[in-house]
């Protein structure tokens, strides 16, 4: 088993799928959805396979494949897992399969759609994969062709501007990323030595200081250089202010891209803040703490607020996203100190990183499968999603109500759901770590829980709107598709030690490798 | 046996030349047979030259014929190649079949048309391998007049105009040229024109400061660079689609390959002088174009100003005096070739040629994306690649010149930031108004005449978007494969100034 | 000495006077009453053959002499020089057998020759007289040609404009030579130089050196004493007006060289050109002469309309540049300019054989008049395609090494300094404004369609005769050690 390249067939079995569903025809339609179900289904396999034989004690990366591609210039195609990349992996591996069962009743030139969902899964094992800077930058751009065609040609109707801001906004980011690292690039030139654009050398030099040198002006290089990466990352998650771009694309999207890009590309984001920049620059995320924790602070409130004013459900959930991705980034950024005055300054930060993590994967998880909702409701409704358009959808739709009332009850952090457990280490890490933003957080914790109760009453209690008394209730096989991943909230509510077994020690060694 | 590329389309020439008038189909297919053998030749100079090159301690620049010309003046015919030049060699012998491909459809007087290419590539051949600057000059000027025919009887807006300006700008430019390869001539001695020698000797920084400024401008008038760069928009547009690929594809390259190979080699102490300033011209004209290209009305006009823009980071590359920063020069060169091949191919064969408009605001109500999309995909990936997205060659050369630029100019590199980012956008636009316009057609643009069914996309127009986009993907993918080639001949005495003027 | 040396020394010029005696008694004789074509081809070939004798004569026997103290002077170049006159001379009367402008063949090709055997003793003369004489000669023929097409008005008007001017200028010239030898004691170029030297830039000197340099810029058409010259291309019948446009070039700017270069040898009076120290002499004057013709020439033909006046002007620009190899006075400079003036030369003849052939086809020669030629006569245009690049200058044709040559002995001959680069910056400045009316001619020859798409009638004398000189054009700009080697 270990000596299959398995990163690489992960990484391409979408791609290769994705090429053959590009070269076919608008009026095979049930072969087309069949097929990308399939490879869908299979990337899921070899990512199952990947978990089982993850050996959950081992310290660096597994699955580690390495190849010289351009020796003079310092870029090696360089592919490995950790807990974290498997985490994101898993994550990927499922939710995509979600958006294609979602997106199933897609009539306009289908092939080309899941061809685009397939590229976009490509490219996002690539990103979560790569150990190299240049080979993880091309899989980076490369996922965001296929979301911005996801939105430009089948969203709704200002799809156009959605899309192009999207695509802008990101681009910009990743332009300030791209300049860092080549900064970093020609710092870490020595002699005839190319630079080095490794992950795991640049955070052992990070750890170091050795990047730019002890001198004064390279302290002010690397604050400069830190800023432009963070740019590209807080684009993606986004911090705010950086996320002007999301609400109208998350509504322009497609709900079933939209599952896609709030449950899985956002986590590109946080994922680039724990792999690239906490381990390489983590003394200037030390010196910038307190700007960053106010601007996770102002993510995690004024998101939730701006959720609790909308009035279209698709924005009252992708406003919700970057409430719930705030406090990954809160956690993360409250780890980045050294903790002085604390007992056990480790197990607070292993605590808030875990949090983290699980966080990404249990919003991954709900926010996806809330989209999904969103949908079957817009399906019903000939395509009607306000807040208040509905009502007493109780009475005519139990089930509906009853599994999506799950789901939203998860997203609101209740015990017993996956929701609660991921928030819950976070603030109990990040508490002793930064009480004053953990404190102020919790504002955030209340405004969500009165928005999603509002949705509830609104949607589902109330007096039946008589235009939806005809509302059909989940199909048997809609049933049997939602039990997965409500049962998996269920699961990962009560036994979240599945998915801490295997990122424990990943993040106890990220803690350790904190040089404070 | 790389000397055969020049040969074999002069004598492609000749072959087209006798034959029958009227007779389309066997024009092209001579054409075409010749700039195949063009290519495999070229293709098997490249494996040759790197096997050569493997050996340690091997010259870097590889002779090909050496033979005196005119003894009295020491002129010899000189023909060698380096990695750079192979480099250009190869992307010359793509363009051609590529270009023939896209020109399958010419009826009116065919074979002028590609005796007349053909004579075109034979003078790029020509230059891309003369190591006697008189033998390259001779070369640079042939290649100006089958440009002027071609532009002037097949193009279409304006191309009289159009033409007339790009054979005098090119010759205004190759005076310049001229002028300072004879002073240059004359102050070491003239007993020599061959590169190496000159090269060695030592000019004084006087003389260095004026001549250099003079021969880097007048190649680079053709190398398109701001504000010399008038004649591009203009001759690309005037064009026809194969001229237009060649003119931005591989002729623009001639300019900057004489900037490096002449200019740069002969001069480098006026180089460390006018340095900062051609590479914030260099840089004006990267975000420059890029603006400029974000406004026009004509899909043709974006993309000859895309040209202009690229062209800025070949430049930037080679003033940023290290070797990633001019390696990332010659592979942009290569990959820019290829792209703008493909970007051309698409606006002016593809859709000019069955929309006959290209205005975008009229595109927009026709919804082509549906109606061709090959052509529609087709551009989508042209346009990742000019974009620069990695994966594609283009990526690949301007990373190697932003880290270039970074280590010379580190401002610069910013701004040069802040171009890319302007690509973006003025792709985006383009490929949203010309292809995914959704048929929100701007009110009063005539849908009354109603699509006519347009042609499908022809077997040689698939062929060759294949062709080149496997081509940028490729190098994308590996550049080492080129790279090998590119980064080794900077060991050679050539590039002596390189290590000097650190 | 005695008669018979001298008479086998100048067995060449001998032959052609011969010759041209035959065939003016052939012509009268026998041939009066024969189809004007017919006639034509004899004498002509009788003319070829002459010339032909001389030059295989002078290929076998390299005597070399100089004699009567410079009056006849016999060495390699000027051997050179003379086989490439007759060469000249042979394309233009093959080019005239298809002309219809006169009746009186005999007399036309007699004066031909006689034109050519006065340039063959121009090029052997090293004595201010004899030049004097052999420049009579040729003029005098040149100016009867001009006036030969008694048909058409214009070329009365052209002759006697050309007449006029060459009177002038033939008295400004003995004038000048005659102060010279009043100054030196001495006829011999050589001697003269001798005998001045030292002497300083003598006011009398500087009228002498003035008017023989408006003397020969005449002949030249160098600006300012161009003004006869497009007449006279427009007027003259074509190949009188080709025989002037090569040859007489090639001989006077020989023989202007040789004075310049040896009889006014010296620092003093050379002077200097050079942009940093200017210095009065002679230099100067001609940098500027030629500095103005070439500008001159380039800007005016650009608004031309006539192909034939845009040839006209294009001849001057063209004087411009070679007048600067005679600037540089040193013997690399000479070379350059016997291979660029017989090029031209050769380019000319090829050029104004062109236009006979649309002047007979379409009645005219406006650039109108070329329109869709490619379609009409494809290789006839070809030829055209190949003489209009060579006058731009395009490599790999002979026009372009010409200018190349030329400009680096120029900036040699003042090396280290470069001393004489402004005038061929300039020189090359306008070489590239010249790229545009040459274009203009060409773009109406293959991108306009023509009015009349019938095909033009060629002889095949006349293509044969026009595709050798394209391909002399195109082998003496391939492969100029062809022409260089013999120097």
């Amino acid at each position: 088993m270990s000596s299959l390249p398995l990163i690489t067939i992960l990484t391409f079995v979408p791609f290769c799928g994705a090429l053959v569903l590009a070269c076919g025809r608008s009026d095979q339609q049930v072969l087309t959805r069949r097929f990308a179900l399939a490879t869908s289904f299979i990337s899921l396999a070899i990512a199952l396979v990947m978990w089982k034989a993850f050996d959950a004690g081992a310290t660096g990366f597994q699955f580690e494949e390495r190849h010289a591609w351009i020796p003079a210039l310092g870029v090696e195609y360089r592919v490995g897992i950790d807990g974290l990349g498997l985490l994101m992996v898993l994550l990927a591996a499922i939710v995509v399969p979600m958006a294609i069962l979602a997106s199933w009743r897609n009539e306009d030139r289908p092939h080309f759609y899941f061809s685009m969902v397939l590229f976009l899964q490509s490219g996002l094992f690539g990103t979560f994969t790569a150990l190299n800077f240049i080979h993880w930058f091309l899989f980076w751009e490369l996922s965001l062709i296929p979301a911005f065609f996801l939105v430009r040609l089948w969203g709704g109707p200002q799809r156009a501007a959605a899309a192009t801001q999207f695509f802008v906004y990101t681009m910009v980011g990743s332009i300030a990323l791209l300049l860092a690292f080549l900064a970093i690039f020609l710092a870490t030139k020595e002699g005839a030595n190319p630079g080095i654009f490794d992950f795991t050398k640049l955070a052992e030099l990070g750890r170091n200081n050795a990047i730019f040198g002890h001198a004064s002006a390279g302290a002010a290089t690397a604050k400069v250089i830190f800023l432009a990466a963070l740019l590209g990352f807080a684009v993606k998650v986004p911090l705010m202010p950086f996320h002007t771009w999301l609400p109208s694309t998350y509504t322009e999207a497609p709900s079933g891209t939209t599952m896609l890009l709030t449950g899985v590309m956002s986590k590109m984001g946080v994922y680039g803040f724990l792999r690239i920049l906490l381990p390489i620059f983590p003394y200037q995320m030390q010196a910038l703490r307190t700007p960053l924790l106010v601007l996770a602070v102002i993510t995690i409130v004024f998101s939730a607020s701006a959720a609790f004013a909308q009035k279209d459900l698709k924005r009252i959930f992708a406003y919700s996203s970057i409430n719930h991705l705030g406090y990954c980034l809160l956690a993360i950024f409250a780890v980045a100190t050294a903790g002085a005055g604390l007992a056990t300054p480790a197990a607070e930060k292993s605590a808030a990183l875990s949090g983290a993590f699980l966080q990404m994967f249990n919003h991954g998880l709900t926010a996806a499968t809330l989209f999904w909702f969103i949908s079957l409701i817009e399906q019903r409704s000939g395509g009607l999603r306000g807040l208040n358009d509905f009502g007493g959808l109780r009475k005519v739709a139990p089930v509906f109500c009853g599994l999506m009332g799950i789901a939203l009850f998860s997203s609101l952090g209740l015990p017993g759901l996956n929701g609660f457990v991921g928030e819950f280490l976070i603030f109990k890490g990040v508490f002793p770590l930064a009480t004053c933003s953990a404190s102020l957080s919790v504002i955030g914790l209340l405004v969500t829980a009165i928005f999603i109760l509002t949705v509830l009453q609104r949607v589902f209690n109330g007096p039946l709107n008589p235009k939806w008394s005809a509302f059909p209730d989940l199909t048997f096989g809609e049933r049997a598709i939602l039990a997965v991943p409500i049962g998996l909230m269920f699961v990962l509510g009560v036994y979240p030690q599945l998915v801490l077994g295997f990122i424990n020690h990943t993040v106890v060694v990220m803690v350790k490798q904190l040089p404070f | 046996m790389l000397a055969w590329t020049i040969y074999i389309s002069f004598l492609g020439v000749l072959v087209l030349m006798l034959l029958p008038k009227g007779n389309a189909a066997l024009a092209r297919k001579v054409a075409l047979t010749t700039a195949l053998v063009g290519l495999g030749i070229a293709i098997a100079g490249l494996v040759q030259y790197k096997s050569a090159i493997a050996v340690p301690g091997a010259e870097k620049i590889v002779s090909v014929t050496d033979v005196d010309w005119v003894p009295s003046l020491g002129i010899k015919y000189h023909l060698a190649a380096d990695g750079v030049s192979i480099t250009l060699v190869l992307l010359t012998g793509l363009a051609a079949v590529a270009g023939i491909l896209f020109s399958w459809n010419i009826e009116h007087r065919a074979k002028e048309f590609f005796a007349f290419y053909l004579a075109l590539i034979g003078g790029v051949y020509g230059v891309f391998l003369s190591f006697d600057l008189f033998l390259l000059f001779v070369f640079y000027e042939i290649a100006i007049v089958p440009k002027y025919f071609i532009i002037a009887i097949w193009g279409s807006t304006r191309r009289e105009y159009g033409a007339m300006k790009l054979a005098l700008y090119s010759f205004i430019g190759s005076a310049m040229v001229l002028v300072g390869l004879i002073a240059a001539y004359v102050v070491s001695g003239a007993h020599s024109f061959d590169v190496t020698e000159l090269a060695k000797y030592p000019f004084t920084p006087h003389f260095q400061f004026w001549a250099f400024p003079l021969v880097f401008v007048g190649f680079a008038i053709l190398a398109g660079m701001w504000p010399f760069h008038t004649w591009a928009p203009t001759g690309h547009v005037a064009a026809p689609t194969a001229a237009s690929m060649l003119l931005a594809g591989v002729v623009m390259k001639l300019g900057a390959y004489g900037c490096l190979r002449v200019a740069m080699t002969l001069f480098p102490e006026g180089l460390v002088a006018w340095r900062n300033c051609f590479a914030i011209l260099a840089i004006i004209g990267i975000i420059y174009g890029a603006m400029v290209a974000l406004v026009q009305k004509d899909f043709k006009f974006v993309i000859g100003y895309s040209s202009v823009s690229h062209m800025g980071f070949v430049l930037l590359g080679l003033m940023t005096l290290n070797a990633i920063g001019l390696s990332g020069a010659v592979l942009q060169m290569f990959s820019h070739g290829i792209i703008a091949g493909l970007l051309f191919a698409v606006v002016g064969r593809m859709v000019y040629d069955r929309t006959h408009t290209r205005d975008l605001d009229e595109l927009q109500g026709m919804g082509l994306s549906k109606v061709m999309p090959f052509a529609a995909a087709t551009f989508v990936i042209a346009g990742m690649a000019s974009m620069g997205l990695p994966g594609f060659s283009g990526f690949a050369a301007e990373f190697q010149v932003l880290i270039g630029a970074w280590q010379a100019f580190p401002a610069l590199a910013i701004l040069t930031g802040i171009g890319i980012l302007v690509g973006v956008a003025y792709t985006l636009r383009v490929l949203q108004k010309a292809f995914y316009g959704d048929g929100e057609a701007e009110a009063g643009s005539e849908n009354q005449h109603e699509h006519e069914p347009m042609p499908p996309i022809s077997v040689p127009e698939r062929l060759g978007a294949v062709m080149l986009i496997a081509i940028s993907l490729l190098i994308g993918l590996f550049p080492r494969l080129l790279l090998d080639v590119i980064i080794p001949s900077f060991d050679s005495p050539l590039f002596d100034w390189l290590r000097r003027t650190r | 000495m005695n008669y018979l040396d001298l008479f086998k020394l100048a067995v060449p010029e001998m032959v052609i006077v011969v010759t041209a005696l035959v065939v003016l008694a052939v012509d009268v004789v026998t041939l009066r009453d024969l189809e004007l074509r017919f006639r034509f081809i004899v004498a002509g070939m009788i003319a070829c053959v002459g010339c032909v004798g001389a030059t295989a004569w002078m290929l076998i026997s390299h005597p070399s002499a100089n004699l009567f103290g410079g009056m006849f002077v016999i060495d390699p170049t000027t051997q050179i020089v003379k086989i490439a006159l007759l060469a000249l001379t042979i394309f233009t009367i093959l080019l005239s057998m298809d002309s219809d402008f006169t009746d009186h063949v005999g007399e036309y090709l007699a004066l031909i020759l006689l034109g050519a055997v006065g340039m063959m003793f121009l090029v052997s003369a090293e004595d201010i007289v004899m030049i004097f004489i052999a420049l009579e000669l040729t003029s005098l023929s040149l100016y009867i040609l001009t006036a030969f097409n008694k048909r058409d008005i214009k070329s009365a008007e052209a002759s006697l404009k050309y007449f006029l001017f060459g009177g002038m200028s033939a008295a400004f010239t003995l004038f000048g030579l005659s102060f010279i030898y009043g100054l030196s004691g001495t006829t011999n170029l050589p001697a003269i130089a001798a005998a001045m030297a030292g002497k300083g830039l003598d006011p009398l000197l500087v009228v002498a050196i003035v008017m023989v340099v408006i003397g020969f810029g005449f002949k030249i058409a160098a600006v300012p004493f161009h003004l006869w010259a497009p007449d006279a291309y427009q007027g003259a019948p074509t190949p009188s007006a080709a025989f002037i446009a090569s040859g007489s070039k090639v001989a006077s700017f020989f023989i202007f060289a040789k004075i310049m270069a040896v009889g006014f040898a010296g620092k003093e009076i050379e002077g200097s050109g050079a942009w940093h120290d200017y210095a009065a002499g002679w230099v100067p004057v001609v940098a500027i002469v030629a500095a103005l013709s070439m500008v001159l020439g380039n800007l005016v033909a650009i608004v031309q309309t006539s192909v034939r006046r845009l040839i006209a002007y294009s001849a001057i620009a063209h004087a411009g540049y070679m007048l600067i190899a005679v600037l540089a006075h040193n013997r690399q400079s000479l070379v350059s300019l016997i291979y660029y003036a017989v090029t031209y030369g050769l380019t000319t003849v090829g050029a104004f054989g062109v236009v006979a052939v649309v002047e007979r086809g379409t009645g005219g020669e406006k650039l109108s008049d070329f329109a869709g030629l490619s379609r009409r006569a494809p290789l006839v245009s070809f030829c055209m395609l190949i003489f209009m690049l060579s006058l731009a200058g395009i490599p790999p044709l002979a026009g372009f090494f010409g200018k190349f040559y030329v400009f680096s002995a120029a900036v040699n001959a003042g090396a280290p300094n470069l001393g004489l680069l402004w005038l061929v910056i300039l020189a090359v400045a306008m070489s590239a404004v010249s790229l545009y009316y040459y274009l203009q001619v060409l773009k109406q020859i293959y991108v306009k369609d023509a009015a009349d798409p019938a095909p033009l009638k060629t002889t095949v004398l006349t293509r044969v005769v026009l595709v050798l000189l394209a391909a002399l054009v195109i082998l003496f700009g391939c492969a100029p050690n062809l022409l260089l080697r013999w120097f």
